[in-house]
């Protein structure tokens, strides 16, 4: 057996169902070990869109995804990808090839220093050099990567390394890394503390962030939520930790997010921040979220608490294991006359949009596909305007919403609606872009057609780079500077070309039968949604 | 601005240097020293890191470093409770007719003269970093030719400021 069956042995053992990726020759070892396993691979047509697939994918199943690239420019256009899932602590484990390990260093064709390069960006990063070593190896990435604060785990193999013959292959059932131990029980003494705090509080809320989904705590936020009647607000990774309907569900918070839930926020007296960062998008005034106010931080990362506020109560831990421990203390808590406030703030203070009728309203069309989806559906958000109005008017039921929160980066949509398709084929999954962020991922339409991953794609399009538009609307008085997006393709051809089909939506009239023959049958759509280019968030 | 120095135990796995420095550096923490060795335990060393900043960036340096993976502990040595040690070498331009003078000093310091050149001395001398300035202040009337600082290193004081590392 040589390195390069040892690995997909590896990966056969951890339970990989797919792996995601681009070959070089580097990594040819290993797609060639990899025809006698049933792990089905999957051509993506750009490796920065590997990683994003298996950012997908990790988000639904729950475990790391998987991608695979080769030396040089694959492990290198890789990370966009891996920083992605770094921002949103998402699961990978990215396998790249390697030149010659006889050859490191010396500048060879295709190679690069990939773990160096992206050493701000994962968790942890190993350089395979014995052979012998590749199983406890992955047996680490894999534990590193999905455990305490998850994130993505790089394995460079050099190819000598990939066509050595191992001595003995034995994957370690038990893990033991001497140095990474994280801690998931809350301790029980700030437990205490924060129910004393919450039996005094009379304007409590939770803040529920992207860490709530990370470590499926959905039902045990929902219930803990339920029995001391205490309102909920989430961040932006964390919108569908709370069904978006939930009477105790108060919207997003931050600069994008609904007014009346930050105002909530900021008027409350007791604050549970969990599993969130307190970035500046969410909280762009820490002092606001501080001052007169208990903060209770809770996070499986110690290093986010007090990093951007200085919490009252730290409590480091997964916020399942958190939320089960503190329902298990007797108190009562009474809000009732808080959330007669926090429902009136909802009626008065909601968002007035005046939508040109000539366009599609993305608002009322978001929310008019969203009631229309599965009630399990995924709903991929990219970036640009399309993600702040998909974060606003999007009703999560009890599906996922996925999005890329931290790094922004625009073309996630797409490859990680893929990913999360081939993890649950039964579930309808939509991707929702611009067109701008449609044109840096639209590679893919041939990796779905090729694989048969029937993806569904809106495009809200509006000719321009939106966001940036809106940013120069404001802060340069319609100086509009290289966001003009002239020359994109007429995407009802480029659909046929690709052989997929194709719908177009040019203002609400059709609206309601338009979504409907959209998402009738389970199979590969785009539907292009026409967008008043003057149009604001 | 403050100054604390950390111990680390870190597994001595092929790139934890760059890990820790790189925290450091992108993360805009300042580092003032860092000395790196072996412990009794081959597979474990020992770095010591004196860093400054104010209370909250010096407790993120001890969080970010501690969540490493390479990192098996890190914690304050505590003026009170530790002592430090930094070892200097410094080569002075002295001719023969300026030589003694240097001796003088180097005897009040209790340093060694290491070697000896026509032209010039290299004295060794260990002790705390206040010393080795005070040293440093009292060379100033002499040319400095070369001077090679380690940085501290430093240990905490009895058995119970001892660390374990389980297998």
């Amino acid at each position: 057996m040589i390195g390069a069956d040892a690995i997909i042995k590896c990966l056969e053992a951890e339970g990989v169902e797919t792996v995601f990726g681009y070959p070089g020759v580097a990594i040819c070892p290993f797609y060639n070990s990899i025809l006698d396993s049933d792990i089905r691979t999957i051509l993506i047509r750009t490796e920065q869109n590997a990683a994003h697939a298996a950012s997908g994918m990790a988000r639904i199943t729950g475990k790391p995804g998987v991608c695979a690239v080769t030396s040089g420019p694959g492990a290198t256009n890789v990370i966009t990808g891996i920083a992605t899932a770094f921002a949103d602590s998402i699961p990978l484990i990215c396998i790249t090839g390697q030149v010659n390990s006889a050859l490191l260093g010396s500048d060879v064709f295709q190679e690069a220093d990939i773990t160096g390069a992206v050493e701000s960006f994962v968790k942890y990063s190993y350089l395979v050099r014995d052979v012998n070593d590749i199983p406890r190896i992955f047996k680490e990435a894999f534990y590193i990567a999905n455990t305490g604060r998850k994130g993505p785990v790089l394995i460079d193999v050099p190819i000598d390394v990939q066509n050595a013959t191992i001595n003995k292959f034995k994957y370690p059932e038990e893990i033991s890394m001497r140095t990474y131990k994280p801690t998931v029980k809350g301790n029980a003494v700030q437990i205490k503390k924060v129910a004393r705090e919450l039996e005094k509080a009379k304007r409590p809320i939770i803040c529920a962030g992207g860490g709530v989904i990370l470590s499926e705590a959905e039902d045990e936020l929902k219930l803990f939520a339920e029995k001391y009647r205490i309102p909920v607000v989430s961040t932006m990774m964390g919108i569908g930790a709370m069904p978006t309907r939930h009477p105790l569900y108060f919207g997003m918070v931050g600069n994008n997010g609904k007014a009346y839930a930050n105002r909530a926020m900021n008027e409350s007296d007791l604050l549970i921040m969990v599993g969130a960062r307190v970035a500046d998008r969410a909280v762009n005034q820490p002092d606001l979220i501080t001052k007169g106010k208990i903060l209770v931080h809770i996070d499986v990362d110690p290093a986010e608490i007090g990093k951007n506020a200085g919490p009252t109560i730290p409590l480091v831990g997964d916020a399942d294991n958190i939320f089960l421990d503190l329902m298990k203390e007797e108190f009562s808590c009474d809000s009732a006359e808080w959330l007669d406030t926090l429902n009136g703030y909802r009626q008065t203070m909601k968002k007035e949009r005046t939508p040109n009728p000539a366009y599609v309203d993305p608002a009322a069309f978001i929310t008019g596909l969203s009631e229309k989806m599965a009630e399990d559906g995924i709903y991929v958000a990219d970036v640009g305007q399309n993600q702040i109005w998909s974060c606003g008017y999007h009703i999560v039921k009890s599906g996922k919403f996925l999005t890329s929160g931290g790094m922004g980066t625009m073309g996630y949509s797409i490859p990680a609606a893929m990913g999360a398709k081939v993890a649950a084929p039964d579930r309808q999954v939509i991707a929702v872009c611009g067109d701008g962020s449609f044109q840096m991922s639209m590679m893919e339409l041939a990796t779905m057609q090729q694989h048969d991953i029937p993806v569904k794609i809106i495009v809200l399009k509006n000719n321009y780079l939106g966001m940036v538009r809106q940013y120069q609307h404001f802060t340069y008085q319609d100086n509009y500077s290289v966001v003009d997006l002239s020359g994109s393709p007429d995407l009802e051809k480029l659909s046929a070309a690709y052989g997929i089909k194709f719908l177009r939506l040019e203002n609400m009239d059709k609206c309601d039968e338009v979504i409907d023959a959209f998402l009738k049958e389970d199979e590969s759509m785009i539907l292009e949604c026409l967008i008043d280019p003057m149009d604001l968030v | 601005m403050q100054k604390k120095v950390f111990q680390l135990l870190v597994d001595n796995t092929a790139g934890v240097l760059s890990r820790i420095s790189g925290i450091f550096s992108r993360r805009g923490y300042n580092i003032e020293s860092i000395t790196v060795g072996v412990t009794a335990d081959p597979k474990i060393s020992r770095i010591t890191i004196v860093a400054s900043g104010d209370d909250e960036i010096l407790e993120q340096i001890e969080k970010q470093v501690g969540k490493l993976v390479d990192v098996r502990d890190i914690r304050e040595l505590k003026p009170g409770e530790s002592v430090y040690r930094e070892l200097v070498l410094i080569k002075v331009k002295a001719a023969a007719d300026k030589r003694q003078n240097v001796i003088s000093l180097v005897d009040v310091f209790r340093a060694k003269i290491i070697d000896v050149a026509p032209e010039s001395l290299i004295i060794e001398l260990t002790g705390n970093q206040s010393k080795i300035d005070a040293f440093i202040t009292m060379l100033e009337g002499y040319e400095i030719l070369e001077l090679a600082r380690t940085g501290i290193a430093g240990l905490g004081r009895g058995i119970e400021n001892v660390v374990y590392i389980e297998d």
